[in-house]
């Protein structure tokens, strides 16, 4: 995800301190991984740099100052690029399942334990995504549905290579 | 051994129609209160598993056992009232009556079982309140919606406080936020009831509801909890 650019939007709303950017980010994306504030202010530094933010007042209260940050026209630009500028979807066309399981089969070792084992993995987390999707908002339920459904996604690849090992042993055979 | 505190299990169960074997060696445990899903490709036989669970299906070899009474060597009345008593059922389509409405359907088991037509709505229209679908009390099946009417089918499911539900692909018809919801009431409603169930599907979204999970495959389930 680019912070910089999260950041940039929670600022269309108004200007606000590095802080309160901090805590907004936190509490509507930061679930698992909240920003630390080094990154808040090297990012906002970047931004001023590059002319998206500027600084709107400085106040100190006594203590440290605190820079109010609010976007500019080219700031409000450049978060609509962003967002019209669709992802490119990620093929793991190298994923580490699909190496794990072809190595077990060049060295004998049970592919079909494997694949199992993962299988279970993936679905531990699934439950526990679930339950919390139970006793979540609808912010949560949205979150754990992405994870959720790129589970299913990794776990109906398991089910088609478990059931196409006999084929994939010949053709990966040395 | 069986697990302890086990409700129902099944040991070792063979299962052969005509030459396919639909069960080669499955064993299965469930404890009260527990949500287990039973997963595995198409045809592995997990539909098979749960008719011999439920007594519907007599398996050729292998052992049934609920609270301590063998189910295959009931007679098929016994096994009726069993089913009628200690079970509900879930499947994925045409399951409601179509001449009755919702609330004449979710009453049904408590009527199967000798309760008052008043005494027996009135528990069914809690039934309804807790799935959300009340509203549609007066409705017939073919009257309502796909999610719905498997509202409808989990009351009736649960109405007569059985002690397992078997669930077929219970969500099989519906659309990803139907299905969940059905899915969130299925198992909320079951785990303050202490009712088991035993949840057959082949989606993972379906199964992470469940508590535990077991894998069928080619007739045989792997049941990690059951110690042999």
């Amino acid at each position: 995800m680019s912070i910089g650019h999260t950041l940039l939007g929670l600022l269309e709303s108004g200007p606000r301190h590095g802080y309160d950017l901090k805590r907004a980010f936190d509490e509507k994306f930061g679930h698992d991984r909240p920003l630390h504030y080094g990154q808040v202010y090297a990012t906002m530094s970047r931004l001023l740099k590059n002319g998206l933010v500027e600084v709107d007042g400085v106040e100190s209260d006594g203590g440290p100052e605190r820079k109010r940050y609010a976007i500019t026209d080219a700031g409000i630009t450049d978060v609509s690029a962003w967002l019209e500028q669709p992802e490119k979807p990620e093929p793991y066309l190298q994923s580490t399942l699909y190496t794990k399981v072809v190595l077990a089969l060049l060295t004998g070792r049970s592919a079909a334990d494997l694949l199992d084992n993962q299988r279970s993995e993936h679905l531990r987390l699934m439950r526990t995504l679930t339950d919390r999707k139970r006793k979540g908002d609808l912010a949560d339920q949205l979150i754990c549905d992405h994870a959720l459904f790129h589970l299913e996604a990794d776990l109906r690849w398991l089910e088609m290579t478990a059931a196409r090992l006999d084929q994939l042993a010949e053709v990966v055979a040395p | 051994m069986t697990p302890d505190g086990s409700l129902l299990v099944a040991q070792d169960l063979h299962k052969t129609y005509g030459s396919t074997p639909a069960l080669d060696g499955a064993s299965f445990s469930v404890h009260p209160g527990e949500v287990v899903a039973v997963m595995g490709p198409s045809g592995s036989g997990k539909s098979t598993l749960l008719h011999c669970l439920a007594g519907i299906v007599t398996p050729d070899a292998g052992t049934i056992t609920y609270a301590g009474r063998e189910i295959s060597s009931m007679s098929d009345a016994q096994r009726s009232a069993l089913r009628r008593s200690d079970f509900g059922f879930v499947f994925q389509f045409g399951q409601l009556v179509p001449e009755l409405t919702c609330l004449e359907n979710t009453a049904l088991p408590l009527r199967l079982n000798g309760v008052r037509r008043k005494a027996a709505e009135r528990t069914a229209r809690e039934w309804l309140e807790r799935l959300e679908v009340d509203d549609i009390a007066a409705q017939r099946p073919g009257e309502v919606s796909g999610g719905q009417g498997q509202r409808v089918a989990v009351a009736r499911a649960l109405v007569a406080s059985p002690k397992v539900v078997f669930a077929d692909e219970p969500t099989g018809a519906l659309d990803s936020l139907n299905g969940e919801r059905v899915m969130e009431l299925l198992t909320e409603s079951a785990r303050s009831a202490n009712t088991a169930v035993v949840l057959v599907t082949h989606e993972a979204r379906v199964a992470a509801y469940s508590d535990r999970d077991i894998v069928v495959r080619d007739g045989r389930a792997r049941d990690l909890e059951y110690v042999v």
